[in-house]
C-alpha cells in the first residue's frame, strides 16, 4: 500500500468510525482486512483501496469498518438486554433480596467498559427503589489496555454517541475538551480487574447477574461449554445469564433455562445446577455473599415484567420532561 | 413505510444522511433550509426529522420552535444533527423540543442507535 492509500484509509476511518489508526495501529490493517480484501477478490489492500475509492462501493467500505471497529463496543449495545435489566432482572432481585439488599453483577467482557457503565447507569435510574443497597458491578476483560481505558472512563464524540441517549449524557457525563467523562457517581459503581475466562472463576465470588455477551464466539465448542458450566457455579441459584444477540447456550449446558419468551436471556436452573460437592468450596470462598445466601435467596419466582416497564419508562419521560 | 425529512444546506451531508436513513427503510425527502422543511411539514407532516443547527434563512433553533406550534407538530421525531457538540446546546435543543441530538460527524451507527432510541425502528 501506498502512503497516499494509507492515508486515505486512514482519513475514511476517521470520517466513517471515528477511528483514530495511528502510525501504530497500521499493524491492524494486514491481521483486519487481509480477510476483507480476500472476501471481495482483491488481491491486495492496495487493489482494495482502489475499490473503495469508486462509487457505491458501500457493501466493502461497511465490511472494513466492521472489521476495523469490531473491538469497539456500544453504550447500552443491543437495547434489549438492558430492557431486560430494567424490566425483569432488576424487579426480580428487588423483590427477591429486598432482605440482603445486596446485587453482584458481573460483565463478564467488559472491554472498555461500556457495559459496565451502561448497567451503573440503569441502577442509578433506578436509585429511589435502591436505597440502603449495595451494588457492585464487576467488569472483568483479558485486555489490559481495554480495561485502563475503562477505568480512565474517558470517550469520544464518536463512543459516547454509540448507544448514550443525549439526556443520560447530560446527566451522567461532563464534557472536558474533546473528550466525555462518566460522572464520579458511575465509575465508582464499577470495578474493573484483568481477568482470563479460561482461568478458575472462585475466586470472583458469586453472582445475581452474569453478562457474557460477543466472547465466548471466540472459543470452541468444548471451551465454551467448560466456561458456561463454571459460571453456572458462581451465580445465585435464580441468578440470570445474558448472552450475545446471536449466542445460545443450546447443546452446551444444561445449568440454565431460557427465559420464556425473550431472547438471550437465561436463568439458572435450580434442579440441574452443577452445585454440589465442588460449589461449597466455591461459595466458602465468598463468606461475605455466603452469609446471607440460605435466607435471602428463595426459590425462582415468575418475572414481574409488565409493571415496572412502564415505571421505568415514565421516569425517563420525566427525566426529558424536567429538561423542557 | 416512515417518512423522514432532512434538513441541512450542505447538498453532501443530505445526500449522506439519504442513503443512510433510506437504508433504514424510511421514505426520504430534503430541504436546504428551515423554511423550506417547515413548508414541506405542512404539506405533509413526517415521522421523523433529521434537522441541522445553523442554516440561512431560518435555522433548526427556529424551525423546531414553528413546527412545534403546528398543527400536528409536535408528532415528528425531531433528531438535531450538528457540528454543535457541547452540553449547552444539546440542553437547548432538549428544551426547544428535540428528542434527540447527533454531533457531526455521524455514521450509521449512530443515526440507527438514535432512530431506535426514539423509537422510530423495531
Amino acid at each position: 500500500m501506498t502512503p497516499d492509500q494509507f492515508n486515505f484509509l486512514r482519513a475514511f476511518l476517521k470520517e466513517h468510525s471515528g477511528l483514530v489508526l495511528g502510525e501504530d495501529k497500521r499493524y491492524l490493517l494486514d491481521s483486519r482486512l487481509n480477510p476483507v480484501a480476500k472476501q471481495f477478490n482483491h488481491a491486495s489492500l492496495s487493489d482494495m483501496v482502489v475499490a473503495l475509492k469508486r462509487p457505491g462501493a458501500q457493501k466493502l467500505s461497511d465490511a472494513i469498518i466492521e472489521a476495523m471497529t469490531i473491538n469497539e463496543s456500544f453504550f447500552f449495545r443491543d437495547m434489549t438486554p438492558f430492557d431486560n435489566f430494567r424490566n425483569i432482572m432488576l424487579p426480580h432481585m428487588l423483590k427477591e433480596r429486598a432482605t440482603s439488599r445486596k446485587l453482584r453483577i458481573w460483565s463478564a467482557a467488559a472491554s472498555t467498559g461500556q457495559e459496565g457503565y451502561s448497567l451503573a447507569i440503569e441502577l442509578l435510574e433506578q436509585k429511589s427503589k435502591m436505597s440502603g443497597w449495595r451494588t457492585e458491578i464487576l467488569g472483568t476483560d483479558l485486555s489490559t489496555e481495554a480495561l485502563a481505558k475503562a477505568r480512565a472512563g474517558a470517550y469520544t464524540q464518536f463512543e459516547v454517541q454509540r448507544g448514550m441517549p443525549s439526556n443520560l449524557l447530560m446527566k451522567y457525563f461532563k464534557q472536558q475538551g474533546a473528550e466525555w467523562m462518566v460522572a464520579p457517581a458511575v465509575k465508582s459503581m464499577v470495578t474493573y480487574k484483568p481477568f482470563n475466562l479460561l482461568k478458575e472463576f472462585r475466586s470472583l465470588g458469586q453472582f445475581d447477574i452474569v453478562f457474557c455477551r460477543n466472547v465466548l464466539i471466540y472459543f470452541d465448542r468444548e471451551t465454551k461449554a467448560d466456561i458456561l458450566q463454571r459460571m453456572a457455579k458462581q451465580m445465585a441459584p435464580d441468578g440470570y445469564l445474558v448472552l450475545g444477540a446471536a449466542e445460545t447456550i443450546i447443546g452446551l449446558s444444561d445449568a440454565y433455562k431460557m427465559v420464556p419468551g425473550v431472547r438471550g436471556l437465561y436463568q439458572r436452573s435450580a434442579d440441574k445446577a452443577a452445585i454440589p460437592a465442588k460449589a461449597k468450596t466455591t461459595a466458602a470462598a465468598s463468606d461475605r455473599w455466603k452469609a446471607k445466601k440460605a435466607t435471602a435467596i428463595p426459590a425462582v419466582k415468575p418475572r414481574t415484567a409488565r409493571p415496572l416497564r412502564a415505571v421505568a419508562s415514565s421516569s425517563r419521560t420525566n427525566l426529558f420532561a424536567k429538561n423542557r | 413505510m416512515s417518512y423522514c425529512l432532512i434538513v441541512d444546506d450542505s447538498a453532501v451531508i443530505r445526500k449522506v444522511a439519504r442513503h443512510i436513513i433510506e437504508s433504514l427503510e424510511f421514505e426520504t425527502d430534503e430541504a436546504a433550509d428551515g423554511s423550506i422543511a417547515l413548508k414541506k411539514c405542512r404539506e405533509n407532516m413526517p415521522d421523523a426529522v433529521l434537522l441541522d443547527w445553523n442554516m440561512p434563512k431560518m435555522d433548526g433553533m427556529a424551525f423546531i420552535k414553528a413546527l412545534r406550534q403546528e398543527e400536528n407538530g409536535k408528532k415528528p421525531k425531531v433528531i438535531f444533527c450538528t457540528t454543535e457538540n457541547d452540553a449547552k446546546h444539546i440542553s437547548q435543543a432538549i428544551t426547544a423540543g428535540a428528542d434527540e441530538f447527533v454531533m457531526k460527524p455521524f455514521d450509521k451507527t449512530i443515526l440507527e442507535t438514535k432512530f431506535q432510541q426514539v423509537g422510530l425502528l423495531d
